[in-house]
């Protein structure tokens, strides 16, 4: 049945992942499977630290394919994303074409005449030969497929966006001077974004749309396994706990799932076997980051430890 | 399936999110790709191809969970493998007999309807309810006030005079049972009753939504209720959104970083035609910079205000936009719209140039005094006021020389063309060096006037 079929194979992207050490809930392991299947790009947002960039690292390393990043920012155009003409290698033919200009100018009568066919050569310059291709483009020239991750889209330019839509929707550019350049394998694209701008409705179109939030406790847990392989399963739980509540306070920035893996390590290389209100105090700085955060954070310490040898006595 | 799928799209858009053809089919394919057995993945499913932000994806979570929670309108077969092949009329109740449930066999003869009601089979009851629903097309309904038509189709449907018939025969035959039949039946219309007010939550908001917004984008902006600004504030940002999404569309790309060899050899001439400084063909797009001049007096203040929310909100297909207000006097407020909240902008606005009774004249003193160097032959001008000018000198002469200087002059005027030239209305003599004068009084007029002005610079 393809129900049956289809989670199982949800399972299986699920277990693939683990294997390169990325720890997907269901919704995201639901998302890349069915991106797989309907061949349309994941657009990935949430806060900082989520693991957003991490899975498409995950993806390429289970399949075995190659990543191809373009990381946004402002300001990043055409030339950057997609193409560019390699200019020193047309400038150095413009030179050739000098010295065979009596040849080539033979017929011409005025200079205007010259110049004019002159011109026409313009077309040689801007052939295959020119190109210089950027990330969006190699992609799509991937004899084997790859993974295309296009970064913090949020940090780009609006206009930005609509260059991407061509190739989201149908893995292909099209290059004014050349034509239209097909994907020999579609890629399977993420995309990621914090959310500082909007994006446009017809970007969101294209895509999946995935919400990576902070995991709930047991999935973090088990990111921590994985990334911190030494750390003991008791403290684990605890400082994953003490982590969800922290998360309840009302803080600037709150600690995502990057902070609980430097925590973990910062733990273990203290080669602390518990949380005691010392040591969580102690090494805060590396769960918060600002300042006042910290502070309104220690009153709470006793309290949250407490719960969170709680929450473990039940969970 | 498919029918049930699109009945979810309409609740989908009910619940405020928008689902487009497009995403309608993405979702089908992906229904296709993960089936139905599995809640939790098919709710996973929807959700990624439908929402397109968090806030989405929570309504449409709730709207899959309340959705879901009814029974499937027809009973289902076992699930064959193909879903699309469910066979399409089931207009009758489920007629399996209820078997030999209660006291002897005391609903011999009776209808399908009274047989189930007292043989209390809560499950098949719901399943009839449902299977009633949808060939009364519950997924039609709009209105609070069709209620209590639906709760009778859906009745009828189930076999309510059949029902009927029976409880008359029973009254003389069996009281007793006439009784029990009653009292179920009365139970049946209040959870056929709660099955309607649920279809009403699920399928309704749409259409109350629509027609809210419909109703709103053609009140005069001018007469708003204080209650209602912020709902209007929303419309506006709705559709300042839309010029964003029609007009920031990719323009075809140009042919670019172009090597133009015709000026790069003119311009080495000097070298014996060595490439030494390069000429390269430069792309250029044509958008608006727009200067805006609002009257902020009396009843004109409230469409200004929304224009202004309008045209700050387009930076995406405006290059620049300079704003004035003025009433009495004039003066630039493009600083205070970009850096407070639309609420604050407008007060602070207000309190420095709100209230005065307007003269145009003056206004149009002051901004030649101070900013006529701003405007460009590529900038548009919109004026916004009812050029109701209390019969001061209205300075034609100054606003000849905006238009003389602009790309365009456009004038909008939330007052109707019949009131015109009446009163101490100068617009007829103003319009004579306007590119174009348009009412402008609702917000749907409002977005097709902004929209025409961008229109002309694609
Ligand atoms: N589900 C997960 N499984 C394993 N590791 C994870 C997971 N989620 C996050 N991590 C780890 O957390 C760290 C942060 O992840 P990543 O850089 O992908 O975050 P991000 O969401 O892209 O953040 P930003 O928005 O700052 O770019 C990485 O070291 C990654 O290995
Ligand atoms: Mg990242």
């Amino acid at each position: 049945m393809a129900d049956q079929k289809a989670s199982t194979s949800i399972e299986a992207v699920e277990s693939g992942l683990a294997a390169q050490g990325y720890i997907a809930s269901r919704q995201i392991a639901t998302a890349v499977y069915l991106s797989q299947q309907i061949e349309k790009p994941i657009l990935v947002e949430g806060p900082a630290g989520v693991g957003k960039t991490e899975l498409a690292k995950a993806i390429a390393a289970w399949r075995g394919m190659k990543m191809i990043r373009l990381q946004c920012y402002e300001g990043l155009d055409e030339a950057k994303a997609l193409y560019e003409w390699k200019y020193a290698k047309q400038l150095l033919y413009t030179q050739i074409l000098k010295d065979k200009l009596g040849e080539v100018l033979g017929g011409a009568q005025t200079l205007h005449a010259a110049l004019d066919q002159l011109h026409d050569f313009g077309d040689v310059f801007f052939s295959k030969e020119f190109v210089e291709p950027r990330p969006l483009l190699q992609a799509l020239e991937q004899p084997g497929g790859c993974v295309l991750l296009i970064d913090e889209i949020d940090k780009s330019d609006a206009e930005f966006e609509s260059l991407l839509l061509e190739i989201l929707s149908d893995f292909q550019v099209t290059i004014p001077e050349l034509g239209t350049v097909s994907a020999i394998t579609p890629p399977t694209v993420i995309l990621t974004s914090n959310s500082e701008r909007d994006l446009g409705d017809a970007l969101k179109r294209r895509c999946l749309h995935l919400h990576i939030g902070f995991p709930e406790q047991r999935l973090e847990e088990r990111i921590v396994e994985s990334r911190v392989p030494g750390i003991s399963q008791a403290l684990r739980r605890q400082m994953v706990g003490f982590i969800h509540e922290i998360r309840s306070l009302d803080l600037k920035k709150l600690p995502s799932v990057s902070e609980t893996i430097d925590w973990a390590r910062v733990l273990v290389l203290l080669q602390a076997s518990e949380l005691d209100s010392e040591i969580v105090k102690d090494t805060l700085n590396v769960l918060l980051k600002y300042e006042a955060d910290i502070e309104a954070a220690t009153p709470q310490v006793t309290t949250f430890i407490a719960k969170a040898a709680r929450s473990n006595v039940f969970g | 399936m498919r029918e049930n799928l699109h009945r979810f799209f309409r609740a989908a858009r009910g619940a405020g999110v928008h689902v487009s053809p497009a995403e309608s089919i993405d979702a089908m394919r992906a229904v296709a790709q993960v089936g139905l057995s599995d809640r939790a993945i098919l709710r996973d499913a929807l959700l990624l191809t439908l929402a397109k932000s968090q806030d989405e994806k929570l309504a449409l979570g709730d709207c899959f969970d309340l959705f879901f929670s009814q029974p499937e309108p027809r009973q289902d077969q076992p699930e064959a493998d193909n879903d699309d092949t469910s066979p399409d009329a089931d207009q009758s109740p489920p007629s399996g007999a209820p078997g030999d449930a209660g006291e002897g066999q005391p609903s011999q003869g009776l209808g399908p309807l009274a047989q189930m009601l007292l043989s209390q089979d809560r499950n098949a009851i719901a399943a009839a309810i449902a299977s009633a629903s949808g060939a009364a097309s519950l997924s039609d309904i709009r209105y609070s006030t069709q209620r209590g038509i639906f709760s009778s189709r859906i009745l009828d449907a189930m076999g309510l005079q059949r029902l009927r018939d029976d409880l008359d025969e029973l009254t003389a035959t069996n009281p007793a049972l006439a009784e029990r039949l009653r009292a179920a039946l009365d139970g049946l219309r209040e959870a056929v009753r709660d099955t309607v007010s649920q279809g009403l939550a699920l399928y309704a908001r749409e259409e109350a939504e629509n027609l809210r917004n419909e109703i709103l984008r053609n009140a005069p902006l001018a007469r708003i209720e204080r209650r209602q600004v912020a709902e209007m504030r929303a419309l506006i940002r709705q559709i300042a959104r839309r010029l964003r999404e029609r007009y920031s569309k990719p323009r075809k790309r140009q042919r670019r970083g172009h090597l133009d060899v015709r000026r790069t050899l003119r311009r080495n001439a000097a070298w014996g035609g060595i490439p030494f400084l390069t000429a390269w063909k430069r792309k250029h797009r044509d958008r608006p910079k727009i200067v805006a001049l609002c009257d902020v007096s009396g009843s004109v203040a409230q469409v200004s205000d929304f224009f202004l929310l309008l045209i700050h909100s387009l930076h995406e297909v405006v290059d620049d936009v300079r704003s004035f207000a003025f009433s009495s006097h004039l003066i630039e407020v493009s600083e205070i719209l970009e850096s407070k909240s639309p609420e604050e902008a407008m007060s602070e606005i207000m309190s420095k140039v709100g209230f005065g009774s307007s003269d145009y004249g003056s206004s149009l003193v002051d901004f030649e005094k101070e900013f006529m160097s701003t405007l460009t032959p590529r900038t548009t001008v919109i004026v916004l006021g009812d050029a109701r000018s209390n019969n001061l000198d209205p300075r034609a002469d100054i606003l000849r020389r905006i238009s003389e200087r602009s790309k365009r002059l456009v004038w909008l005027n939330p007052e109707g063309r019949l009131a015109w030239g009446f009163g101490d209305s100068e617009m007829p003599r103003y319009a004579t060096f306007c590119s174009v004068v348009r009412q402008c009084a609702t917000a749907q007029q409002l977005e097709r006037a902004v929209s025409d002005i961008v229109a002309t610079y694609q």
